[in-house]
């Protein structure tokens, strides 16, 4: 059984309606997608600003209601956007470690919160609960009665880590986890959880626009364009071997040591507009081999090769 | 506490108003004990007496009644009915702010629209109507009152909620499994508790001014008991007769809402974390300078670093964010600085035209010379000259940078006109040229948009279409492309690079990333708190780094194409720069390091162009 089954997912946002006449169409921040991610895998998600990837996130985790579609975690269907019977089953954790503790409430107060209101724990069993998560991500328990301006991004990432944990779920979403912090401090949050998932077993999304750090710790990677899925594929064969133009523009962009700068698209080109949807492929005014077919007509995820799909009317070999 | 009374006291008028609202309170406390008269016993023989008459300290009101017995106990009256209207406005007003603010949407809209149509009515009009519909008395001036001060506290309120329902702690609540109710009274209320605070007390003053004007129009307090508002009142009859008697409860609210007016300023501003932060000091044009020792002499580089120290005095604490920089670049030369943060690498770059901010940034020593002349030790108007003409900056975030309400074409001809005399529509063609020098198309038509209308990368390219302006020298660009997608930051590398190449310009490029670096930059500084810890051509140290912060920050990154890997991590966090250990910096969390790593200073040595600062290198350099 897979521990993750999106069927059809999509988020489309509406727009106010106008004093006189018909709303306009509201604008698709997701659309129709299905995956699946399998026990104790890692799933890369990557994509550039505006491509989604946030929507997908909030709504796998329950904080926002999807606009059509099902979510299965672990055979269990939650009800439609409600984060408390999500929670036990999926967590996340955020990008910016310091906003997502609350300045006002010692560090044993945002640890206590998933034990009391999910699991309904009495007090001594949750003060030794903490203590066990405390020792797993190696925070010490000092760090208890304190508040979280006191912490480094650092160490305020792993107490994020572990108030997810505490939920005991089966699933992580980490959206951007080591996005704001310092590269010698990123490698140890990212070896943490490594060891986290090896030791409990866990599954992981991992959100990132940074395609070395997703290629690192991903089993899988899934790159967003527009709202939409264009290529899904393993990690260590998709960067090297795209199928999707836009996958290539990607890994071409990264800036890799010894090789040299040239710009792989100089062409000022911007992202589709939202609000103005084109009629085929998004990624069709910025693909230098697109044709007619892809300005009218939506290209759909097929697989191509071992273990990897993309949705192009003209992939690379 | 004691340093809320330290802020408090350090604004002197504040602490004028404590001391005479402290005064006003205590003689109220004490009223119902003090020797006083008996406030209500008419006596018409002896009307209108003057202060000291009689034994009527303050004189007597046109029934003969004792004025100093009436005034304490009215001061109490107005002060309770002041308090308890300001308490149910904050109450309410913030419940209502709380609620539209957190649920958003039709809930919010149907609420404030609501608070809207209250606001519409001049609000004194307002409280006449209620305490017309429920008739005059004093617990009916106090429900107007406070109605109509509702609306100020649920605006306010709701502002702040609103963004604080948007803040990720909240998101995480919810998936902790916290209801709506328990979310607002943990999560929300406690942050905006001290906004209420503020809130309060700037408008408890007005509160009781606004209970004591409808008292003095008759629809307060009733006779025979004694407001401020209904002294007032009833003196106003003789006022021209008689005017002490309008005097004494005259002076008595200017002197309750002086006070608490300067009180509640003074809270405000200690309670503030903005204003705590220093915010209203503003800084200097300039960073100062206050140098010690000798001032290096001058080179044949283009722009030279010299032994460059900066510090920044917070209280009784010195930060020292830039401990003795020597760098130096040459025309069409990239020069990388690379460091986490708090390395002390935006200062060093802030720091050379003198754009530190001071208060707190100072400038201890050292040299920046641009062509020979030292700019530390230049006049404002030198300074002037040089900035964003000789010396441009581009900045991390192009969308602050950026002045939202401006055309970016006004912008860039601002930027020409500073320092040359160009006519008007030259200026225009001139920005039009940068626009298509940093490749924006249609740039006869962007010359014209606003900086929101533009995409991320367009702006930053406006940013360095803005640095490009006046053909300078010498380009320093903080982190520029950090903000950026991929795509576009390989675009705007790319753009540089060729600019560099075309125009000769030379770049000094600060960053954290080392596959940036690698593409962009011939040579490179790694920095670590404050200092450079091992700097030489670009190639030479990613092949062979020689420092072992440098090595083990290299092994740390992961580079795209190695596959699924375990990285290596560096233990510990970089010391902090107001109590850096003796010796090197980086020794607690090194392996290699020993006894001697820290005693004396570790100098930066090794044959030019490459350098070390450590005594066990990893390579001979």
């Amino acid at each position: 059984m897979p521990a993750l089954t999106v069927e059809n997912l999509s988020k489309t946002f509406p727009r106010s309606r106008p004093l006189f006449g018909k709303a306009a169409p509201g604008v698709r921040a997701v659309r129709p997608m299905s995956f699946t991610v399998e026990q104790g895998e890692t799933l890369g998600i990557v994509g550039e600003s505006g491509c989604g990837k946030s929507t997908l996130a909030r709504m796998l985790v329950g904080l926002l209601p999807p606009s059509e579609g099902e979510i299965v975690i672990d055979g269990q269907a939650p009800g439609k956007g409600d984060p408390t019977e999500f929670g036990k089953l999926i967590q996340y954790v955020f990008q910016d470690p310091n906003s997502s503790l609350n300045p006002r409430k010692t560090i044993r107060q945002v640890m206590e919160a998933p034990l009391k209101h999910l699991h309904h724990l009495p007090a001594d069993q949750r003060d030794a609960r903490i203590r066990e998560i405390f020792a797993t991500v190696s925070l010490r328990e000092s760090f208890l009665d304190r508040y979280p301006h006191e912490f480094s991004g650092g160490q305020a990432q792993r107490i994020g880590i572990a108030r997810a944990l505490a939920a005991d779920p089966r699933i992580i979403v980490l959206d951007e986890p080591v996005s704001a912090l310092d590269v010698s401090v990123q490698a140890q949050v990212l070896n943490l959880l490594a060891g986290l998932k090896a030791r409990l077993g866990l599954t992981y999304l991992f959100i990132s626009h940074d395609l070395a750090v997703v290629e690192a710790v991903s089993d899988r990677v899934m790159v967003l364009y527009f709202g939409s899925v264009v290529e899904i594929g393993r990690a260590d064969s998709i960067f090297a071997h795209p199928r999707h133009p836009y996958t290539r523009l990607l890994a071409n962009s990264a800036p890799v040591v010894g090789r040299p700068l040239t710009a792989p698209e100089q062409k000022g080109t911007e992202l589709p507009d939202p609000l103005n949807p084109p009629p085929g492929c998004a990624f069709a005014g910025r693909c230098p081999k697109a044709t007619e077919i892809c300005r009218t007509d939506i290209p759909q995820l097929r697989d191509m090769g071992e273990d990897q799909r993309a949705a192009c009317h003209h992939p690379n070999d | 506490m004691t340093r809320f009374l330290k802020l408090l006291f350090r604004n002197r008028l504040a602490g004028i108003g404590a001391v005479v609202m402290g005064l006003i309170l205590a003689l109220v406390i004490l009223t119902p004990v003090l020797p006083l008269q008996d406030p209500y016993a008419t006596d018409l023989g002896a009307r209108f007496k003057g202060a000291l008459q009689d034994g009527h300290i303050l004189g007597t009101d046109h029934l003969g009644r004792d004025q100093l017995s009436r005034l304490l106990w009215g001061t109490q009256l107005s002060l309770l009915v002041g308090l308890a209207s300001a308490f149910a406005a904050a109450l309410i007003g913030s419940t209502i702010g709380v609620i539209a603010g957190y649920f958003g949407g039709r809930t919010d809209n149907l609420i404030m629209r609501a608070v809207d149509m209250v606001m519409a009515f001049p609000y004194i009009l307002l409280a006449l109507a209620i305490v017309a519909a429920l008739g005059p008395g004093l617990l009916n001036a106090l429900i107007a009152v406070a109605a109509v001060n509702v609306p100020f506290f649920a605006r306010n309120i709701r502002g702040i909620v609103v963004t604080l329902a948007g803040r990720e702690f909240v998101d995480a609540a919810r998936l902790a499994g916290m209801g709506h109710t328990r979310i607002i009274l943990t999560e929300i209320v406690p942050n905006v508790l001290p906004v209420i605070v503020i809130a309060m007390s700037t408008t408890i003053g007005w509160m009781i001014l606004e209970t004591a004007g409808l008292s003095f129009l008759g629809l307060g307090s009733q006779p025979p008991q004694a407001d401020l508002g209904s002294m007032l009142g009833e003196a106003r009859a003789a006022l021209i007769t008689h005017p002490f008697t309008s005097v004494v409860p005259g002076v008595m609210i200017f002197l309750i809402v002086m006070s608490i007016n300067l009180l509640g300023d003074g809270v405000r501003d200690a309670l503030d974390p903005r204003l705590k932060s220093g915010a209203l000091s503003r800084p200097l044009p300039v960073t100062t300078v206050g140098r010690e020792g000798p001032i290096p002499a001058a080179t044949d580089d283009l722009l030279a670093v010299q032994d460059l120290h900066t510090q920044f005095h917070a209280g009784s604490r010195i930060f020292r964010a830039v401990g003795g920089v020597d760098l130096a670049v040459r025309p069409g030369e990239c020069l990388g600085i690379i460091g986490e943060s708090g390395s002390g690498k935006s200062v060093t770059a802030l720091s050379i035209t003198r754009l530190v901010a001071s208060p707190p940034g100072v400038i201890t020593g050292g040299a920046v010379r641009f062509r020979e002349a030292d700019m530390i030790g230049a006049s404002y108007e030198e300074l002037r000259q040089i900035r964003g003409d000789k010396v441009a900056y581009i900045f991390q975030d192009p969308l602050s940078t950026l002045h939202p309400l401006y055309r970016i074409g006004d912008q860039l001809a601002e930027a020409i006109r500073v320092h040359h005399k160009v006519p008007k529509d030259e200026l225009r063609k001139r920005a039009i040229t940068l626009l298509k020098d940093v490749r924006i198309p249609n740039a006869e038509s962007r010359v014209d948009n606003y900086p929101h209308e533009m995409s991320g990368g367009m702006r930053q390219r406006v940013g360095i279409a803005m640095a490009l302006a006046n053909e300078p020298d010498v380009i320093i660009a903080d982190e520029p492309t950090t903000a950026l997608d991929v795509t576009v930051q390989a675009q705007i590398l790319a753009l540089l690079n060729d600019l560099r190449r075309e125009k000769g310009l030379a770049i000094v490029f600060i960053t954290h990333d080392f596959g940036v670096v690698a593409q962009l930059c011939d040579r490179v500084a790694v920095m670590y708190a404050g200092r450079i810890v091992e700097t030489g051509p670009t190639q030479a140290i990613l092949d062979a780094p020689a420092h072992p912060y440098a090595k083990r920050l290299i092994a740390c990154v992961p580079e795209l194409g190695h596959g699924r890997r375990e990285l290596a991590a560096i233990p510990g966090l970089p010391p902090a720069v107001d109590d850096l250990p003796p010796g090197c910096a980086f020794a607690p969390r090194c392996d290699k390091a020993s006894a001697s790593c820290c005693e004396g200073d570790v100098p930066l040595i090794g044959t030019p162009p490459r350098a070390v600062r450590c005594l066990y290198p990893e390579e001979n350099v």
